[in-house]
């Protein structure tokens, strides 16, 4: 047996990976909601120039953006993607490690749907009807709190069918979780005027108050994926998911979104700021990089092309809600002066 | 001895009884697990079969001087000219939302196409040539019919203007289903119907490569020192019950490890499968060692001892005498452990290889994804033609998962010693 060869050549392997190679092809990590926008822009430009094609990671934004702060150099991420905005102590993270210039773009918008299936009638719901079928504690009506008790539809909403009240969504890992409590919970929590009175004078207890899920079963975890929330709604035509909109479009045929507040998770609606539930979607680019990994100015060109992120782009075609038009004049500009992120 | 004898026969119709028994419930229990794994192989084999053939549409294009430069075919817009054919084809489309539609009929790769099919075939510029470009996934799936065409138009992907485009197409023969190599020839893809598996099965071999070049060798050395020769003492011991609790350890454990050392302090490119393979290794090490140490105890000790009454070395004893009969339960074991490495995505996550990875890489430094990665990518597409690549990628991770299992019962047939 020749042992002798083959732990010479793990040896030589090792050998030869020694010496760090120049990388010559642009790094991106970061938020698995931005990443088949950023993944069909990569492939296109791997395509369409004479770059190599960007290494897309998925990895969550605040994963990416750890990796993305570690430092400046090959080693590191060149770009990052995030569905959330860069927090002021990530910012002063990247700082510590040197890396002073970040430039930030906005891609687009994300909306959220809360759907169920179309074997069952739509749902109209408010933010306010929304809020109280999911929070852990809801007003009790003399300005106080109680253990959420509704346990079908009708109870939070006389308005409402008499159906159990069910809810698949994302586990709290998840980038679409947070941004589905900021803009759907604490929306419907702040329609109290009392609650929003708290929110002036004690932050923390708004803030649990309005952002933490109910966890006696009705509000269910049901994991990263989407297409699994669209495969258990088809089986359970009495519950309801939490995705986002790529995959509503996708199986309009299956699942159907409720309205929101009267607007319904609808392209135009969405991209015209009157669905209530929607999203930015950012990545972030690392300027010290620029110039030394080749193809990250044109990447940026490629992507803030009116042919990729305009209203008729291709990332249209794949479920990105485009800005307006003014907005992608404003940061194609400022993207192509490479200022940086200032905060 | 007649009292012995009628114990012996004591209650002997029902203990034949139990035995039969357990024997029907033996039989149940395999029935039930083969027809559970029927169920789940034959669905996976109904899914993947969209793969196999893929939808092309025939499109006039006017490659003529004016749309292409002939010293430079590069450089022309095809995609325009590709938009500007299906608009002769169906010049009643005028609004702007339906000439949208008509032109997502032809697969976003279909410029592409034709800049590769001009540079293999030059002849092809100057006047206007009928090709062959891929259709998009949403018309591969209504022609398979997996578009429900009951449905209200606004609940489906395919609206009634492209039913009716479609039906022309299909009458004048310009739509044709082809075999579909593509899939297992080229990378990942955003786009369903050119998606391939090549970049992934490439990585998965490289890694798995590197992993068997590094945990073989080093396991088996540990195996045979820790068996024959380390001497009976607390360090030994003390090694034994941390090679029994690595095993058990979360193989996110050992992602995490190697994010430190062979990507941090090493400094080893990251997404390689060079990093994936060492982070693998590690995680079959353990396995590897356990099982060929159980594999060299199994060897009867007669075998040793008479090599060392003969006048041999303890060194000559072990590696002529026990380590060749040892051979193919070792290597049983490093298959195993190859197997679990196989279908690992958990610490290749933390070393990058869970990316989207186009390029097809030439060697184990470049960029690369692995099967299972591209299993779990493809799951969480939106595209529902991805249903269908998913389910292929699974057989495709199966049947290199067979390969490998073949090989080392070839090669235990090999290495077997007769006596």
């Amino acid at each position: 047996m020749s042992i002798r060869l083959t732990t010479t050549a793990a040896v030589a392997l090792l050998t030869v990976a020694a010496p760090a190679l120049a990388r010559d092809q642009i790094n991106i990590v970061g938020s698995s909601t931005v990443f088949p926008f950023s993944t069909t822009v990569a492939e296109r430009f791997g395509k369409s120039t004479n770059f190599k094609t960007p290494v897309v990671e998925s990895t969550g934004s605040g994963g990416g953006l750890k990796l993305f702060c570690a430092g400046v150099g090959e080693k590191f991420p060149d770009i990052t993607n995030a569905s959330r905005r860069i927090k002021s102590s990530e910012v002063e993270r990247c700082a510590t490690n040197g890396v002073k210039d970040i430039v930030e773009v906005m891609i687009g918008f994300d909306g959220i749907a809360f759907a169920n299936s179309t074997q069952a009638a739509q749902m109209s719901l408010s933010l306010r009807d929304i809020f109280l079928a999911l929070a852990k504690n809801v007003p009790n009506g003399d300005g106080t709190t109680q253990p959420n008790p509704y346990s079908t539809w009708n109870q939070v909403n006389p308005e409402l069918p008499e159906v159990k009240i069910e809810v698949l969504g994302p586990p709290p890992t998840s980038g679409t979780r947070d941004a589905f409590a900021e803009l759907a919970m604490e929306g419907g929590c702040k329609s109290f005027d009392w609650i929003k009175a708290l929110k002036k004078s004690d932050k923390p207890a708004y803030k649990s108050l309005c952002h933490t899920l109910r966890e006696d079963g009705a509000y269910i975890e049901a994991g990263e994926n989407d297409n699994l929330i669209v495969q258990k709604l088809q089986a359970n035509s009495a519950a309801f998911g939490i995705f986002g909109y790529s995959f509503l479009e996708q199986n309009s045929d299956v699942v159907q979104g409720s309205t929101v507040n009267g607007v319904a998770p609808e392209f135009e609606e969405i991209a015209g700021g009157n669905y209530p539930i929607a999203r930015s979607l950012y990545f972030y680019v690392k300027k010290a990089h620029i110039g030394m990994i080749p193809g990250i100015q044109e990447f940026l060109g490629e992507f803030t092309a009116e042919d990729t992120w305009g209203d008729e782009g291709y990332l249209a075609d794949k479920g990105l809600i485009p800005l307006s038009t003014s907005e992608r004049k404003v940061w194609a500009d400022k993207i192509d002066a490479l200022i940086p992120l200032d905060m | 001895m007649i009292d012995l004898t009628k114990k012996a026969g004591f209650g002997l119709d029902q203990r034949h009884r139990a035995e039969q028994r357990f024997q029907w419930a033996g039989k149940l229990a395999i029935a039930t697990s083969l027809l559970f794994l029927l169920v789940m192989v034959g669905s996976i084999v109904t899914d993947a079969s969209g793969v196999l053939r893929q939808t092309q549409i025939a499109v006039d294009l006017d490659l003529g001087p004016e749309n292409v430069n002939p010293s430079n075919p590069q450089a022309a817009s095809y995609g325009r000219i590709v938009k500007s054919s299906l608009r002769d084809m169906f010049p009643e489309v005028t609004r702007r939302k339906d000439k949208k539609r008509l032109y997502n009929l032809v697969s976003p790769e279909g410029s592409f196409e034709i800049a590769a099919m001009v540079t293999d075939n030059p002849a092809l510029l100057g006047s206007v040539q009928t090709l062959w470009l891929t259709a998009s996934d949403d018309l591969d799936l209504f022609l398979r019919g997996k578009v429900d065409i009951s449905l209200p138009p606004k609940q489906r992907r395919i609206s009634d203007a492209e039913i009716t485009w479609i039906k022309i197409l299909e009458d004048g023969g310009q739509l044709r289903r082809v075999a579909n190599w593509g899939f297992l020839s080229s990378g990942d893809s955003r786009e369903p119907e050119i998606a391939g598996i090549l970049s992934a099965l490439i990585g998965s071999a490289f890694s798995l490569a590197v992993c068997f070049a590094l945990s073989f060798p080093i396991g088996i050395g540990a195996a045979i020192y820790l068996e024959e020769f380390a001497p009976a003492n607390r360090i030994s011991d003390l090694i034994e019950v941390n090679i029994n609790n690595l095993a058990a350890v979360p193989s996110i454990v050992f992602g995490l490890l190697g994010l430190s050392v062979f990507l941090g302090v090493m400094g080893l490119p990251r997404s390689s499968p060079l990093v994936g393979g060492m982070v693998l290794a590690l995680m079959t090490l353990p396995t590897i060692i356990i099982a060929a140490r159980a594999a060299l105890r199994s060897v009867p000790p007669s075998f040793k001892e008479a090599a060392l009454a003969l006048g041999a070395s303890p060194v000559q004893a072990v590696f002529h005498h026990v380590f060749p009969v040892a051979m193919p339960g070792m290597l049983t074991g490093a298959i195993v452990g190859m197997a679990q490495a196989l279908g690992e995505t958990a610490p290749l996550l933390m070393i990058g290889m869970v990316a989207f990875i186009v390029d097809i890489p030439d060697s184990v430094l470049e960029p690369a994804t692995a099967l299972p990665v591209q299993i779990f990518l493809w799951a969480d597409s939106p595209e529902r033609a991805f249903t269908e690549k998913t389910a292929a990628a699974i057989i495709v991770l199966l049947i290199f998962l067979i390969c490998m299992n073949l090989i080392a019962i070839l090669l235990r047939r090999k290495l077997e010693q007769r006596f």
